[in-house]
């Protein structure tokens, strides 16, 4: 077989809110070898009792394919709408960036952080914690900005898609 | 529902009426701790038949050999820990081949879970990759709600096992019960209907055809018998070549001059040529398996492929097809049949005539040809002698796992679905002798026969004892090689003939053992006894061990070495293991 391209994907799966679900998702992804780059879950309806997870994963076309495939046989699994070929989505992911330093660097750091429209959310005299929303990548050349200006720490929300335009997923 | 409402009853209680309100007659199980409850209130249940199978593991394929030959859902009631550990063999098997089977574990009470109680194991966690679905149910208010869906989930759509975690606590709760008929699950809802375009589309392919083949499996006989009949009728109307997968044997009937035999590592030359060179494949219920493809990539390379599965996943997962159709295999069927005759459909004649004549000359090779023997048995005149002296009778044959799996495969000629239970897709050892203990179960005036390896066999052994227990005349016919024999094929032709671990030095004596348990034990060592001793099995009315002594060193060919194409068919010992490339060698 040809070797097809690797391919980055947005999927959005709506399911029962019920125990072990999450568990049924991460599985079917391990079991069959499958990427998880970034998961995020809630609820988001408490009275339907409906979660929404969202993956971003990567594959070739048939592997996608059978990703959605999978996820859509799983009983508590109510949608799955893949955000990177059937519906235009607009992603947002949150980071919180620790960057601890003084002097040029630590002013260099926040100079950068007005740019990205960074918020500050703490800070002491020798550290930062901002606060970034944005597409993934945006937030990854935040963090390769503050890597050498005293990056400690960072926690990332993973990615939250919704689709453009009135319609539901 | 009349009796939905009432006062409420125990969560045992619960679960003897769910079952019987879904129709179980049989269960087959295990007693425990963590089910007394339940078993407490089967006491004194009626109308439920329980067999106490002697390992969790054999009460798992007792309800696949039950499921596989009636149509209806096995069902499975075993304790918590080691009880549900022992399952998941079975569980596994049952979802590798889309058995439906309930199993019911018994759970330490809510209150000790996540204490290491005794006897405590996470039973969902565990089960959660070897199950269509499962549930721990920790409140009783929803024990009957979960046990219709459970049922319905194992059923319905593409079948396949499930489990329902009981913790004890809930099983002695009182709480109400509702019948099945006011259960809806929230999400679940497989999709049955074929598309029509997508149906009409096929003919299309399939009257355009100058090479057809039908090459059909499981999903057939997992359909239902109405999906055989439908078969027939459109193999007869287009006059296509059909095969099949392991599984789907006895869709289509072996007598027919329209049948190839099975395909795929084992299968036939005619099958396996033809499936390389066909045009248009029209795949039903089948799932494009690595056993049945070979090499992907050289795999029927000039074919449209049509390929129908209840099942979307299974759609363009192993094999790009052309077209998908996502529907049970009945309504499709008959689907195509009605838009087949409406529309006037015809085949190219003359297209197809000269197809035949090439799967002629195929056939014409004789591929299952092998060299008899007076002095010794011949694995594959067993199976011959075994098929003649049955015939006739409603037969049931269940198979361990290995070449004598195969041999029974190739050689015996099944004519209706539902007689044939074999472990395809997990490959179990140990799985011909539950199975037929289920299926002489669910069948009590059938001639059950386990073709059997005397390595498979002994893994589940003790199931004897369960058969002898219930008066369930099985036959368990063990060709005996001495070798886990497909083992030893493996290694003479991918390993230099270094038989690594693969020879029995102990093995027990089979009639003596026989004796132990309680039936009857037989042996043949020549061609001369082989058919008086395989007479006086039949004509015994109690189980049997039959130790068929055979060529310790047959080989069973055809054979489609690993990590090699259709058309690359080893046919005897004389072609050599060269045919492995190393490519090949790391494939199992």
């Amino acid at each position: 077989m040809q070797k097809a391209a690797v391919e980055r994907h947005t999927i959005a799966i709506l399911v029962d809110n019920e125990a072990g679900v999450l568990a049924r998702v991460i599985g079917l992804f391990s079991g069959r070898g499958y990427n998880i780059e970034s998961l995020t879950v809630a609820e988001v309806d408490h009275t339907a009792r409906t979660s929404r997870i969202t993956i971003v994963t990567s594959g070739t076309p048939q592997v996608i394919e059978q990703i959605e495939a999978q996820l859509g046989r799983l009983v508590a699994v109510h949608r799955v709408t893949n955000w990177t070929t059937a519906k235009p989505g607009v992603e947002r992911e949150m980071a919180l960036v620790k960057v601890a330093g003084t002097g040029e660097k630590r002013v260099e750091a926040m100079r950068i952080s007005e740019i990205f429209r960074a918020r500050v959310l703490d800070t002491t005299h020798a550290s930062f914690v901002f606060e970034i929303t944005g597409a993934p990548d945006k937030i990854d050349q935040f963090i390769e900005l503050m890597r050498p200006l005293g990056l400690v720490d960072v926690s990332r929300t993973g990615v939250a898609a919704i689709s453009r335009g009135p319609d539901a997923m | 529902m009349a009796a939905d409402t009432g006062a409420d009853i125990s969560g045992a209680e619960i679960v003897i009426r769910a079952l019987k309100d879904q129709g179980v007659k049989h269960i087959f199980g295990y007693p425990g701790g963590a089910v007394l409850p339940i078993y407490d209130a089967l006491f004194a249940a009626e109308g439920i038949v329980h067999v106490l199978c002697r390992h969790e593991q054999g009460a798992t394929h007792a309800a696949e050999g039950y499921a596989r030959s009636t149509g209806k859902p096995g069902v499975v009631l075993v304790t918590s820990g080691p009880g549900a550990t022992n399952a998941v063999t079975g569980l596994t098997d049952a979802l590798m081949d889309s058995i439906p089977i309930i199993v019911l574990t018994g759970q330490v009470p809510t209150h000790l879970i996540g204490t290491d109680a005794f006897q405590e194991c996470d039973t969902v966690g565990i089960t959660r990759a070897c199950t269509k679905h499962n549930w721990l149910v920790k409140d009783v208010n929803d024990l009957a709600r979960t046990l219709h869906e459970a049922f319905q989930i194992a059923t319905t759509g593409r079948p396949g096992p499930v489990v329902v975690d009981i913790p004890k606590d809930v099983q002695f709760k009182k709480g109400p019960y509702i019948g099945p008929g006011n259960v809806r699950h929230r999400t679940y809802r497989p999709k049955t209907d074929p598309d029509l375009g997508a149906i009409v589309k096929a003919i299309d392919m399939m009257a355009n055809a100058k090479k057809p083949i039908f090459y059909t499996g499981g999903g057939i006989i997992n359909s239902g018998p109405e999906a055989s009949v439908a078969l027939r009728e459109l193999a007869k109307l287009t006059g296509f070549p059909v095969t099949s997968t392991l599984m789907g044997l006895g869709a289509f009937p072996a007598s027919d001059p329209q049948w190839l035999g099975m395909l795929g590592m084992h299968g036939t030359y005619e099958a396996n040529h033809a499936m390389h060179d066909c045009d248009v494949m029209v795949c039903l219920g089948a799932r494009f398996d690595d056993r049945v493809t070979g090499r992907i990539d050289a795999f029927a390379p000039n074919a449209k492929k049509i390929h129908l599965d209840i099942d979307a996943a299974q759609i363009n997962k192993n094999v790009r097809v052309d077209l998908g159709i996502v529907a049970d295999a009945t309504k499709a069927l008959k689907e195509m049949l009605h838009f087949w005759k409406t529309q006037k459909r015809k085949v190219d004649q003359a297209a197809l005539a000269a197809w035949w004549k090439q799967i002629d000359q195929w056939r014409a090779r004789n591929s299952l040809a092998f060299k008899n023997s007076d002095k010794i048995i011949k694995p594959q005149y067993a199976i011959d002698r075994l098929y003649e002296l049955t015939r006739g009778r409603d037969v049931y044959i269940t198979t361990e796992v290995g070449q004598h799996q195969m041999w029974a495969a190739q050689r015996f000629k099944f004519e209706e679905p539902n007689h044939w239970m074999t472990s395809g897709g997990l490959g179990t050892m140990g799985y011909g002798l539950p199975a037929a203990v289920g299926v002489q179960m669910a069948h009590p005036e059938s001639l059950v026969i386990d073709i059997a390896g005397e390595a498979s066999v002994q893994m589940t052994m003790q199931e004897m004892s369960t058969a002898v227990q219930y008066e369930l005349p099985i036959k368990i016919f063990i060709l005996n090689n001495q070798y886990m024999g497909m083992v030893r094929q493996w290694q003479q032709l991918l390993h230099g003939g270094r038989y690594s671990h693969s020879y029995s030095e102990a093995l027990p004596d089979f009639v003596k053992m026989a004796e132990a348990f309680g039936c009857v034990g037989l042996r043949a060592e020549t061609p001369a006894e082989l058919d008086g001793k395989i007479r006086e099995m039949i004509d015994v009315k109690k189980p049997v061990l039959f130790d068929c002594r055979v060529d310790p060193n047959e080989n069973c060919y055809p054979m489609i070495p690993s990590g090699a194409a259709h058309n690359e068919l080893i046919m005897s010992d004389a072609d050599d293991g060269s045919a492995v490339g190393e490519e090949g060698k790391v494939l199992v």
